[in-house]
């Protein structure tokens, strides 16, 4: 079997964002592979653009990497400049304008997320080429393959910052269930006029779906559990 | 390959040159656009699909845009390079508007430009990866017209693109006469967009028609067709079958 250690590190990834009634929610997995090797289980996928702004990242983890880093200092010097908050549509036009402009090079699928005084909760959806697309939500990433059917079904317009990021984890958490390339824990970045929350939220906290078992310590304890339980831990 | 990337005096920078870079394949495409001139202008027809090779996955892409008063341009192709066009575009009128004279471009020139556009990035093997359609009318004169990734431009009474080039065409070489007017004009072009939602697997039930006239441009809201599906072969096409067919 073949690991290929020398494989570029690839975030398989499953990323969502999604729009609610008075901001945005990010989420993503934390899963970094090199070829069939994970080499990073708890990853960050979720990065801070502004204090506003936030970008999930997928694809090639240099090139999603090397591409914030530039829109972050980009932002910055626009940021000094405008004496203001940028707004999350310059934010995506930054990005776009380094995606389309090597789009042979790149290999990068992102999503912009945020909250700016004008416009509200916004989220846009940047694919390979460097389209921008201005969605209610967005799924991206190799696990959101097995999410379009889901989302169609789940999704509705106006839910409150809980059923948003609810629906987040849940989806991201039922990718993981499919998608080899997705997996660790579910990060969730709740943005909007109060400021940013992130969360965290590890394997074991997360509901069970088809075929999964509850997590044991042990077989024994399974063995075991028909006497008097020992004291737990 | 080179990596594009502005600097502070308002120029790029290119970082490592190596060969000339070309486009080599779509990302995010649109399926056709149908358009004819009718009595009072051009009516063009398009879905709201945005395909990621096999996948649906855009569902509320306009593929259909006004440009100054007078012209409609649709795109089918890759959409971030129809993007990109708009922002040529935009800049174009907006040059065209500071010289404050009255005067506007039209759907002649606005073609004219698209087709240079793309011919030259044909040349330095770098396609724009779209088939454009612009319509039009000013003083009067309908004009329709289209310029695909390799620069080939014409103008017609009915232009189709990609799969609309197989199946609306045929119909609208039959079907189509002078002096349609406008209810005629849409029924048949929901006739050809039918036809490619039974028939091109990258459309989608959704789609807007466009109008331009003398007056202005309107684009319609997003709607849906209704499909047939009752034909009797349908039912049970198998039930005289020994085996699979």
């Amino acid at each position: 079997m073949d690991l290929n250690l020398d494989a570029p590190h690839s975030m398989g990834t499953t990323i969502i964002g999604v729009t609610y009634n008075g901001g945005v929610v990010l989420g993503a997995d934390s899963r970094t592979s090199t070829g069939m090797y994970v080499a990073n289980r708890a990853s960050d996928k979720i990065t801070q653009l502004t204090d506003n702004v936030y970008v999930c990242r997928s694809g090639s983890a240099a090139d999603s990497q090397v591409v914030s880093d530039y829109v972050r200092y980009f932002l910055h010097q626009h940021t000094i400049q405008l004496g203001q908050p940028a707004t999350v549509k310059v934010a995506a036009n930054l990005i776009r304008m380094l995606a389309y402009n090597n789009k042979n090079m790149l290999q990068t699928g992102l999503i912009v997320g945020g909250w700016d005084k004008y416009e509200g909760g916004k989220i846009y959806g940047i694919p390979l080429g460097g389209t921008v697309v201005e969605q209610p939500f967005a799924i991206g990433g190799s696990g959101s393959s097995y999410l379009y059917g889901f989302f169609d079904q789940a999704w509705k317009e106006d839910m409150t910052k809980e059923e948003a990021e609810q629906l987040v984890v849940k989806a991201v958490s039922l990718a993981i269930a499919r998608d080899g390339a997705s997996g660790g824990v579910v990060r969730t970045v709740i943005i909007n006029s109060e400021g940013v929350t992130r969360n965290f939220y590890p394997g074991d906290k997360l509901q069970l779906w088809h075929e999964e078992l509850e997590p044991q310590n042990s077989l024994l304890d399974i063995l075991n559990a028909a006497g008097p339980e020992p004291m737990a831990m | 390959m080179t990596f594009t990337v502005p600097i502070d005096n308002g120029d790029s920078v290119r970082i490592a040159e190596e060969e000339s870079q070309r486009t080599l394949y779509p990302y995010v495409t649109g399926t056709s656009i149908v358009a004819i001139k009718y009595k009072d202008g051009v009516l063009m027809a398009s879905d709201m699909g945005g395909s990621y090779g096999s996948t649906l996955r855009y569902k509320n892409i306009e593929r259909v845009k006004a440009i100054g008063k007078h012209s409609l341009l649709g795109a089918s192709g890759e959409i971030s390079d129809f993007q990109e066009i708009l922002r040529y575009l935009d800049e174009l009128t907006l040059n065209d508007n500071m010289w404050d004279d009255g005067n506007s471009l039209g759907p002649k020139e606005i073609h004219n430009y698209l087709t240079r556009v793309m011919y030259n990035r044909r040349n330095k093997l770098n396609p724009l990866w779209n088939t454009l359609v612009l319509g039009g009318v000013k003083n009067g004169k309908s004009y329709l017209g289209m310029v695909s990734m390799i620069g080939v431009s014409f103008e017609d009474d009915h232009v189709a693109t990609g799969f609309g080039n197989h199946l609306a065409r045929p119909i609208l070489r039959d079907e189509w006469h002078a002096d349609l007017s406008f209810e005629d004009g849409v029924k048949l072009l929901e006739k050809c967009m039918r036809v490619l939602l039974y028939r091109d697997r990258s459309a989608i039930n959704k789609l807007q028609i466009a109008k331009i006239t003398e007056e202005g441009v309107t684009v319609s809201q997003p709607y849906s067709l209704k499909t047939f599906w009752e034909f009797s072969s349908f039912h049970n096409p198998t039930a005289g079958a020994e085996g699979s067919w």
